[in-house]
């Protein structure tokens, strides 16, 4: 027992030492977009200019969506438009603001087994996967990324819950983890731009198709209503909105390339909000 | 001297276990003074009736009434094991403890329990850890941290069994000066030698029972019973 | 393989180059899981004591019931404590979720039941040596507890080191319930998590390598501690 007090005296220490002082803001934004590697440039600029801290929290767009309705969150950043509309709607968000856009791709590996990259467009690219069978490897989290590539089979007259699991695989992981799958079983996979480029374990997968706009991928940013969370920061959450769509963070989101390729599209003054 | 917890009285004492009545239906009294040594052979319950007067096995029947109520009674009683348990301590440690928990200051404590330790010959290995001990030096210590809380009734159950002759002569040594300081003895031992040096009294069990309680003289001169008289003359009894 | 030398190799240099981020989350595991080890002990090593030495009505079932505790997944801990914090939840006035404190509470929560089951088996085994001494001289029930716990304390520590294991290396709960956030509340497990999901295998290993050199690094400076505070008693 002679430990007693110096040990209290370090949980003290410790427990207070989490503390935080400086103004702060929690966002919820999807995998694509921190995989993206944008966050890291944005971030820093936002704390020069705004003396701001944005905490990311990087979830599927599901979850982003959860964390806003439980008010654990001040904004969120995702791309769903069905879902961020209902999210609206309800009320937990006050606005949805349209910020840029990138795109989705589809991954497969160099032999082309399913012959998709001679397609015209994104739905005869899937319904030559479904009629070779060849292995598929879906999201299946709900994330934006999961609605978005069920969209695109129904579009190619196709339903993925009749599909069979010895080709269509739903891996129920993040985009990362639902790549190292698909490289892992040579299947093919749907994901955005961005999330690939960064990616390090492509094996001899690549690109097979992309380029039809059915494939955009629009991004929003949702303040959390005051009305709904009374301790959300919402004064903090509109500086961060109005930032994100001033010309500067627009152009630095234009700008931004890996490897010599252009990932995100600036649309916020194109389109405004709703 | 406060009151005192003596004389001891076992009233159809009785102690059962599987079954089996070990100890009784009992009724004795232990009166105030002298060294009672428990004799009779394995098995006739001499572990089971000092644990009974100490408190550590419960009667099934009939009562163990000391002079004081049980938890006030235990304050001024001490007992020394067959095996001596050592606490994980050290020597100092070891043999202050009983005091610590009185809530002794410290610092008078472990200088009672250095000046035991000199007693014991176990002066130079107060910071050894106790569990190192040799079987004689362990047990010697089990006297010391008995004696130091000065006990009216100090309880020894067979405590020399597994030790060599010179470590036997040393604990009873330090009995006998306890008794001159008037601590009540009672021992519970199989070796007649022993017996004969050391008791004032004796008291033969045999089947959970008293089967003949003496003067030490009288009784080992003239046992009154076929079973005490085989039992002094080496044979066995069962 | 070649991710695994790369994965050495990356590790070396992440500490050679003195990274600030990695003696950052470094800094950050050890204060999230000390505190937490720290706290679980202190409500663990009693609870051990006390049900070895006291006799009561629900024993039994409650021994079981830290049998059971041990098998649960982290995960369903983190949920339950996301539900606690989260703003809709019965605690979210406070404003703990996503913080260091939210992963602390999730630990104690999967480790208590760890170090309390492990605590009791080694009080029980000493108890059953000290029982006839401690009752003979008349010590109380917290007497006795907190003479346990003191001899007991070779075990105890390495009851308190497995907790330490198990929190350091867990992933599920404290991403759940810190969220990985870059300086706020990433740690070497979640940042793991995060370069495995972005395809960075060797940073990953590298960082896992760092995770398992902590993790040997803390046991022996707990074991050279306990050993030289004193040689003589064991």
């Amino acid at each position: 027992m002679r430990y007693f007090s110096p040990l209290m005296g370090l949980i003290f220490s410790l427990a207070f030492s989490t503390a935080s002082l400086a103004d702060d803001i929690k966002v919820a934004v999807t995998t694509s977009f921190h995989n993206s590697g944008l966050s890291d440039i944005l971030l820093p600029e936002i704390k020069k200019d705004l003396g701001l801290d944005v905490h990311l929290l990087v979830v599927g767009t599901g979850q982003a969506l959860k964390l806003g309705r439980a008010g654990d969150v001040d904004a969120i950043l995702v791309h769903s438009r069905n879902a961020e509309d209902t999210f609206v709607a309800e009320g937990y968000g006050t606005h949805r603001r349209e910020i840029m856009y990138n795109d989705f791709v589809i991954i497969g590996p160099g032999s082309d087994p399913a012959g998709i990259s001679t397609a015209e467009k994104a739905n005869e690219a899937l319904a030559k996967i479904a009629d070779a069978e060849a292995i598929f490897v879906s999201r299946g989290d709900d994330s934006g990324t999961h609605r978005k590539e069920t969209a695109l089979w129904q579009t190619a007259g196709q339903n993925p819950e009749g599909f069979d699991v010895s080709w269509y695989r739903e891996a129920g992981a993040g985009m990362g983890a639902t790549l190292n799958t698909a490289v892992g079983m040579d299947a093919y996979v749907i994901s955005d731009r961005a999330s690939w480029l960064k990616f390090k374990n492509k094996g001899d997968s690549k690109i097979l198709f992309s380029g039809d706009p059915v494939l955009f991928n629009q991004y929003a940013y949702l303040p959390i209503s005051k009305e709904k969370h009374a301790h959300t920061k919402d004064e903090l959450a509109l500086q961060l909105e109005e930032w994100l769509v001033s010309k500067k963070a627009q152009d630095i989101i234009g700008s931004y390339t890996i490897g010599g390729e252009t990932l995100f599209t600036p649309n916020a003054n194109a389109s405004g909000g709703t | 001297m406060v009151a005192s917890i003596l004389p001891l009285t076992l009233t159809d004492a009785t102690v059962r276990k599987g079954g089996k009545t070990i100890i009784g239906p009992m009724s004795e009294t232990i009166g105030p003074s002298g060294f009672t040594i428990f004799m009779g052979p394995n098995g006739s319950g001499k572990t089971t009736l000092l644990r009974l007067m100490h408190g550590l096995e419960h009667p099934r029947g009939g009562s163990v009434t000391w002079q004081l109520p049980a938890a006030q009674a235990r304050m001024k009683q001490a007992f020394v094991f067959q095996t001596p348990v050592m606490m994980r301590r050290t020597v100092v440690e070891n043999i202050a403890y009983p005091l610590r928990v009185r809530g002794e200051a410290k610092n008078w404590a472990y200088a009672e329990a250095a000046r035991w330790a000199d007693i014991i010959g176990l002066g130079n290995a107060l910071e050894q850890n106790a569990e190192v001990l040799s079987g004689g030096e362990k047990q010697k210590l089990a006297v010391a941290r008995a004696l130091i809380v000065q006990p009216e009734v100090l309880f020894l159950d067979e405590p020399t069994a597994n030790l060599d002759g010179k470590a036997t002569r040393e604990i009873e040594g330090i009995l006998l000066a306890a008794q001159a300081d008037g601590v009540r003895i009672l021992m519970a031992t199989h070796h007649l030698g022993q017996a004969r040096r050391l008791a004032s009294d004796i008291i033969f069990l045999y089947q959970g029972q008293v089967h003949e309680r003496a003067a030490a003289e009288e009784f080992f001169n003239t046992p009154r019973t076929p079973e005490s008289k085989s039992f002094l003359s080496g044979d066995i009894v069962e | 393989m070649r991710d695994l030398w790369q994965g050495m190799i990356e590790a070396f240099w992440l500490i050679a180059s003195f990274n600030a981020d990695l003696y950052e989350i470094v800094l950050r595991s050890l204060q999230v899981t000390v505190t937490a080890v720290i706290i679980a002990s202190a409500i663990a090593l009693p609870l051990g004591a006390a049900l070895a030495v006291n006799r009561f009505r629900y024993r039994r079932a409650t021994i079981s019931l830290l049998n059971a505790l041990m098998g649960l997944p982290p995960v369903v801990v983190g949920l339950f404590v996301y539900i606690l914090l989260s703003r809709s939840g019965p605690f979210g006035v406070l404003g703990l979720l996503f913080t260091p404190t939210a992963m602390i509470i999730a630990q104690i929560i999967i480790i208590t039941p760890l170090i309390a089951s492990i605590a009791h088996q080694a009080i029980r085994d000493l108890w059953a040596s000290y029982h006839d001494l401690l009752i003979s001289m008349n010590t109380t029930k917290w007497q006795r507890m907190r003479t346990l716990i003191w001899d007991a304390r070779r075990s105890l520590i390495t009851a308190s080191l497995a907790g330490f294991g198990r929190a350091i290396g867990e992933v599920g709960a404290i991403m759940i319930v810190g969220g990985n956030i870059d300086h706020l509340t990433r740690v070497l497990t979640t940042a793991i998590a995060l370069e495995t999901g972005k395809g960075d295998f060797s940073l990953a290993l590298g960082l896992g390598f760092i995770l398992i050199a902590l993790a040997i690094a803390v046991n022996m400076a707990i074991h050279a501690i306990s050993r030289t505070e004193r040689a003589s008693t064991w």
